[in-house]
């Protein structure tokens, strides 16, 4: 069943912002980074009122490469065109090589220590100063084209599931993940702690015995840190509703990766080398202070899918949610009819009508590509027009050389 | 809340392949619907299962494996017949030893000490 909707559906083409690494963007956001809790005021007021402005922060005094990783990734992004920096003025983070980087990438850019510039007033001024040139730059430089699925990352997480999650809502994310795959786009999944279990499945989802190995020790990892910490990744709520095993939970949340094959595993902050489906490794590596924590919110793992170049986010809650992110829009699909009746306002798709069989898995799927379209194009998804711009960046350890050891690491 | 057992009462299968089926109801003892893979066939329920929990679509012998999304879920501790629930009381995981000692209905931790 390779065939995708109708045809205007599978060529639809909108507007974006082409950025000088090749990548397009959905929207031509400035991006105010803190880089210390003690600056994050600030960067709040600065980004008040203005629409086009998120907000991002670290807030960890001590710095760590991952979260640097992870914030540069975000400062590059196809969705941003711009990027302010604000420091205190006494951390180890940098907000000048921030903006260095995003400037080097063909973003005006911009950053200041709030000591310097005499506290909160004048330093929210400063910001709000900063951000009408950066503006007129973006405004000045901006390179609009013409862009389609195959310029397309999209992510996807689930998170408050329920009975209708692994049934509906999961399903219709992994077939529409097959149709944006057959249109040249791509398409990434993580939670690797929820695949365990699914060992031999995962591995002939392989595009090549080179990626079967790459998963073989994506896989083990996940085994490693689940036995580590002596938890899999299911709880008693699950259990009082209905799932008997970790294997059907993991089923449930591997349905979103549709069923194409997997071309390789991405750490977090690594774009997107070609499209196709990929899985993203979240898990921290094996490090002196231990794991640390994988998931400690469904925040934080949508962040490590935006930081992979993803420009719109699906997130697949049967329960309900009620976050948003920053940097690329987040669509909220939810299997259950209840959930999206009761949470009109911040839901956006509504998979239930699978299971109550007025519209085949292809038919939602369609319908959720067509929304994921709209998005694309500009309409704002539900919590995008809300204002919802959750965020969270954390101490992690991945990709650590071994001598490297140390809380920067 | 009326104790009356539903009226119309369903259950969807995911995987033609499949042994169980999940509740889309409260299921009590009778005829439930099986939508999804085998649409409009029926199974008979012969005890009271929850929304979202698990029903036996065909006899499953003690060792065979319970098969959902067309993939092993667990193993039967027991013979399992048509209609009956399927949990933590007849099925274990195949990895996670842990979950075969959780409360069967509220699914709560029995081996954690509290004293």
């Amino acid at each position: 069943m390779r065939e995708t909707a109708n045809i205007s559906l599978a060529d639809r083409a909108w507007n974006g912002y082409l950025r000088s690494d090749g990548r397009k963007g959905i929207r031509n956001l400035i991006l105010v980074i803190y880089t210390v809790e003690c600056a994050s005021f600030v960067a709040h007021a600065v980004a008040a009122g203005e629409e086009d402005v998120h907000v991002i922060g670290f807030s960890g005094c001590y710095d760590n490469a991952y979260a640097i990783r992870l914030m540069l990734a975000l400062a590059t992004h196809p969705n941003v065109g711009g990027c302010l920096a604000i420091g205190l003025g006494c951390e180890y983070t940098q907000p000048a090589k921030l903006a260095e980087v995003a400037e080097q990438s063909g973003r005006p850019s911009d950053w200041f220590y709030i000591q310097n510039e005499g506290g909160t007033r004048t330093g929210t001024a400063r910001g709000k100063d900063a951000l009408k040139g950066l503006r007129g730059r973006m405004d000045a430089e901006a390179q609009v084209v013409p862009m389609g699925w195959s310029d397309l990352v999209v992510g996807a997480e689930c998170g408050g599931s329920d009975g209708t999650s692994g049934l509906a809502g999961n399903p219709v994310v992994g077939r529409f993940y097959d149709f944006l795959v057959d249109r040249g786009g791509s398409a990434i999944f993580e939670e690797v702690v929820e695949m365990i279990g699914l060992r031999e499945i995962l591995l002939s989802r392989a595009a090549s015995p080179e990626v079967a190995a790459e998963l073989d020790a994506t896989y083990r990892k996940a085994e490693d840190y689940c036995k580590a910490v002596r938890q899999y990744s299911v709880s008693p709520g699950n259990f009082a509703g209905g799932l008997t095993s970790i294997e059907e939970k993991s089923m449930g949340a591997f349905a979103k990766s549709g069923s194409r094959a997997i071309q390789g595993v991405l750490r977090v902050s690594q774009p997107v080398p070609k499209p196709g489906l990929w899985l993203l490794d979240s898990v921290p590596d094996n490090h002196f202070m231990q794991f640390g924590y994988t998931n400690p919110n469904d925040t934080e793992g949508i962040m490590d899918l935006i930081s992979c170049g993803a420009q719109i986010v699906l997130f697949v809650t049967g329960r309900g949610s009620v976050i948003g992110s920053p940097v690329a829009p987040l669509i909220k699909v939810t299997g259950n009819s209840r959930t999206f009746d009761r949470m009109r306002d911040d839901m956006d798709f509504n998979a239930g009508t699978i299971l109550e069989g007025s519209k085949t898995l292809d038919e939602a799927a369609s319908e959720l590509m067509e929304m994921v379209g709209d998005v694309a194009s500009g309409t704002p998804s539900k919590p995008e027009a809300l204002g919802h711009r959750e965020y969270f960046v954390m101490y992690k350890h991945q990709d650590t050389p071994e001598l490297a050891a140390g809380c920067r690491a | 809340m009326s104790q009356m057992p539903p009226t119309y009462m369903r259950c969807f299968q995911v995987n033609p392949a499949d042994n169980v089926a999940t509740a889309l109801d409260d299921l009590a003892s009778g005829q439930v619907e099986v939508l999804g893979a085998a649409a409009r066939s029926v199974v008979v329920a012969t005890e009271d299962i929850l929304l979202g929990h698990k029903i036996a679509l065909r006899r499953t012998e003690e060792g065979e494996a319970i098969v959902k999304f067309g993939v092993p879920i667990g193993i039967a501790t027991t013979a399992i017949e048509p209609g009956a629930w399927v949990h933590l009381h007849n099925c274990r995981s195949q990895v996670d030893e842990r979950s075969s000692h959780l409360d069967l209905k509220t699914g709560a931790a029995l081996d954690t000490a509290y004293a």
